[in-house]
C-alpha cells in the first residue's frame, strides 16, 4: 500500500496546491446546478403533463393535448439522454443559429427528460388515489377542479415525493454524462485532475465517495419530508 | 319530487339499464333490492349523475340532471350520497370532513356576490336610478365559525364529539359511516341516497349505521337505499323496488311487498334471502 500512500499525496497535492479544488468545486456546482435546474424545469412540465394525462377525455380538445402529451413522453424515454444531448446540442442549436453556453443546453435538456419521467410519477401517483375519493367529492356537490385539489391531489403528494426525490438521485448521476457536450460537471473536473498527474485511482476513488455523499444527504432529506407528510395514515 | 323518465344506461354493448319509470315524492322512503348485477346501483348513481345516463331524463326540481348543459354541481349540493366504502377524505381530519364543502361554496357564493356588487357600484355611477347594493355579507371567517358549529352539532348528535380532530384512518367502519352520512347532512340536502351503506361494515357495527338512517327517516327525509337488509327495508321504507336484469320488476309498500308477492321472480327472490 505504499504505493497507494504516494498516490494519495499525490492527489492531495494537486488538489489543495494546484488549484484542482476549484475545480472540483466548480464540477460540483454545475452537477447540482444541472439536477437541481433540471429537476424544477422537469416538475412544471411533468405537472402540465400529468393535468392533461389525468384530465377526462370527453372532449376533443383533450384528446389532441393527451395525444400530444404521450408522444412527448414517449420521445424522451425512448431515447437515451445522451443521444437526447447531443442531438440538442449539435444538431438543433447550429440548425437554429443559436449559441448557447452548454451549461444551459444541459440544464434545458435535462429538464425536458426528466418533464417525461416526472409527469408519469405524478400520473401514476394521483391514479394511485382511491377514485372513491374524487366520486365523494364530485357527489357532495364540488367542482371537478375542486375537488382534484382539495382532495386528490394532497394525497397523491405524498405517494409522488418519495419518488420524486428519487428522480433527483437518477438526475445527479445522470449528469455525469454532459461531458459528451462539454459542460463541466464533477467527472470533468477529477478527469483533468487524473491527466494532470497520469493517475486516476484516487481522483476517480474521490470523485465517487463525492456522488454517495451528495446522494446519501438526498435521502436522509425525503426520509424526514415522508414523516412528516405520513400524519394523517395512523395516529395523530 | 324526482322524476325519473325511460332511464338507460349502457357500458358499451352492455344494457344496465332498460327504461326505468319511477317517481319518487318527497318524504319517500324508497329501497331498492335485487340481486347483483340487476343495476340497483347504477339506476342509484344515475340518479344524480355520478354516471350519466345513455337516455330518458331525471327530473330534479323541474330541471333535467341527465341533460349535459344543466350545472349537476349546483343539484348534487341538494342531494346527499353515502357510499358503500364510506369515502371519508383520508387527508382531512373528520371536522374538517364535514366543513370542506360547505365552507368552499358559502365562500366561492360570497365571492361571487362580491364580484356582482362590486360592477353594480361601477355601473351605478352611470345610472340614473341606482340599483340597490347588496346587504353586508358574512365574512370568511364567519362562515367558518357557523359551519364548525353546524358541523360540531352534527357530531355531537352522533356522539361523536371526541372524534372531531382525528383523522379517517383512526376510526371504526360503523364510526366512519355515520360520519359519512353527516357530512351528506351538512350540505342540508332534500334527498339522501344510501349505495349499499352497511354492506361494508362488520355485523356488530350494522345497527349503529341502520339506527342513524332511521333517525333520518322518522324526521322526514326522503330517502333513496339500496340496501340487502331485508328487515331494515320492510321497517323503514315506505315502497320497496325490486329490480332485475336492469328493470323494475315489482314494487309495492313492504307489508304487501314482502307478504304477497306478485312477480315469480319477485318470489323465487325473497324465498332464498328471507
Amino acid at each position: 500500500m505504499g504505493n497507494f500512500e504516494s498516490k494519495l499525496r499525490n492527489f492531495w497535492d494537486i488538489f489543495v496546491h494546484q488549484n484542482g479544488s476549484a475545480y472540483v468545486l466548480t464540477g460540483l456546482k454545475n452537477t447540482v446546478l444541472i439536477a437541481v435546474f433540471g429537476l424544477l424545469i422537469g416538475v412544471v412540465i411533468g405537472t402540465l403533463i400529468a393535468v392533461v394525462r389525468v384530465f377526462p377525455k370527453y372532449r376533443t380538445l383533450p384528446r389532441i393535448l393527451n395525444g400530444i402529451c404521450s408522444f412527448y413522453v414517449g420521445l424522451f424515454r425512448g431515447t437515451p439522454i445522451v443521444v437526447q444531448l447531443l442531438v440538442a446540442y449539435y444538431v438543433l442549436l447550429p440548425l437554429f443559429g443559436a449559441n448557447w453556453p452548454s451549461l444551459n443546453v444541459c440544464i434545458l435538456v435535462f429538464g425536458l427528460n426528466s418533464g417525461a419521467y416526472v409527469s408519469e410519477i405524478m400520473r401514476g401517483g394521483i391514479q394511485s388515489v382511491d377514485p372513491g375519493q374524487l366520486e365523494a367529492g364530485r357527489a357532495i356537490g364540488l367542482s371537478y377542479s375542486i375537488a382534484m385539489t382539495r382532495i386528490v391531489v394532497p394525497q397523491a403528494v405524498k405517494n409522488i415525493l418519495p419518488t420524486l426525490g428519487n428522480e433527483f438521485i437518477s438526475l445527479i448521476k445522470e449528469t455525469s454524462v454532459v461531458s459528451f457536450v462539454g459542460a463541466a460537471d464533477l467527472y470533468v473536473a477529477f478527469n483533468s485532475i487524473g491527466s494532470n498527474s497520469y493517475e486516476f485511482m484516487v481522483p476517480y476513488l474521490v470523485m465517487a465517495l463525492i456522488y454517495i455523499v451528495l446522494v446519501l444527504l438526498i435521502s436522509m432529506m425525503i426520509k424526514l419530508m415522508e414523516r412528516s407528510l405520513r400524519k394523517s395514515d395512523r395516529r395523530n | 319530487m324526482i322524476d325519473v323518465i325511460d332511464l338507460k344506461k349502457n357500458y358499451g354493448n352492455l344494457e344496465v339499464l332498460k327504461g326505468i319509470n319511477v317517481t319518487i315524492s318527497e318524504g319517500e322512503k324508497v329501497a331498492i333490492i335485487g340481486p347483483s348485477g340487476s343495476g340497483k346501483s347504477t339506476f342509484l348513481r344515475c340518479l344524480n349523475c355520478m354516471e350519466d345516463p345513455t337516455g330518458g331524463s331525471i327530473i330534479f326540481e323541474g330541471e333535467d340532471l341527465a341533460d349535459m348543459h344543466v350545472d349537476i354541481n349546483l343539484h348534487r349540493r341538494h342531494i346527499g350520497m353515502v357510499f358503500q366504502q364510506f369515502n371519508l377524505f383520508n387527508n382531512k381530519t373528520v371536522i374538517q370532513n364535514i366543513m370542506l364543502a360547505p365552507v368552499h361554496i358559502r365562500c366561492s357564493e360570497r365571492t361571487q356576490a362580491l364580484r356582482k356588487a362590486f360592477f353594480r357600484k361601477i355601473f351605478n355611477c352611470f345610472r340614473k336610478e341606482k340599483l340597490p347594493l347588496p346587504d353586508s355579507l358574512p365574512t370568511k371567517r364567519q362562515i367558518i365559525a357557523k359551519e364548525r358549529a353546524h358541523a360540531e352539532e352534527l357530531l355531537r348528535r352522533i356522539g361523536l364529539e371526541t372524534k372531531a380532530d382525528v383523522y379517517p384512518s383512526t376510526l371504526s367502519g360503523g364510526q366512519k359511516q355515520r360520519i359519512a352520512i353527516i357530512r351528506a347532512l351538512a350540505m342540508n340536502p332534500k334527498v339522501m341516497l344510501f349505495d349499499e351503506p352497511t354492506s361494508a361494515l362488520d355485523p356488530e357495527m350494522v345497527g349503529e349505521v341502520l339506527d342513524l338512517i332511521k333517525q333520518l327517516a322518522n324526521e322526514g327525509m326522503t330517502m333513496v337505499i339500496v340496501t340487502h337488509e331485508m328487515g331494515f327495508a320492510r321497517e323503514v321504507a315506505t315502497r320497496v323496488l325490486f329490480m332485475d336484469g336492469g328493470t323494475i320488476l315489482e314494487q309495492g309498500p313492504p307489508q304487501e311487498f314482502f307478504s304477497h308477492p306478485q312477480n315469480p321472480r319477485t318470489q323465487e327472490f325473497l324465498s332464498k334471502v328471507l
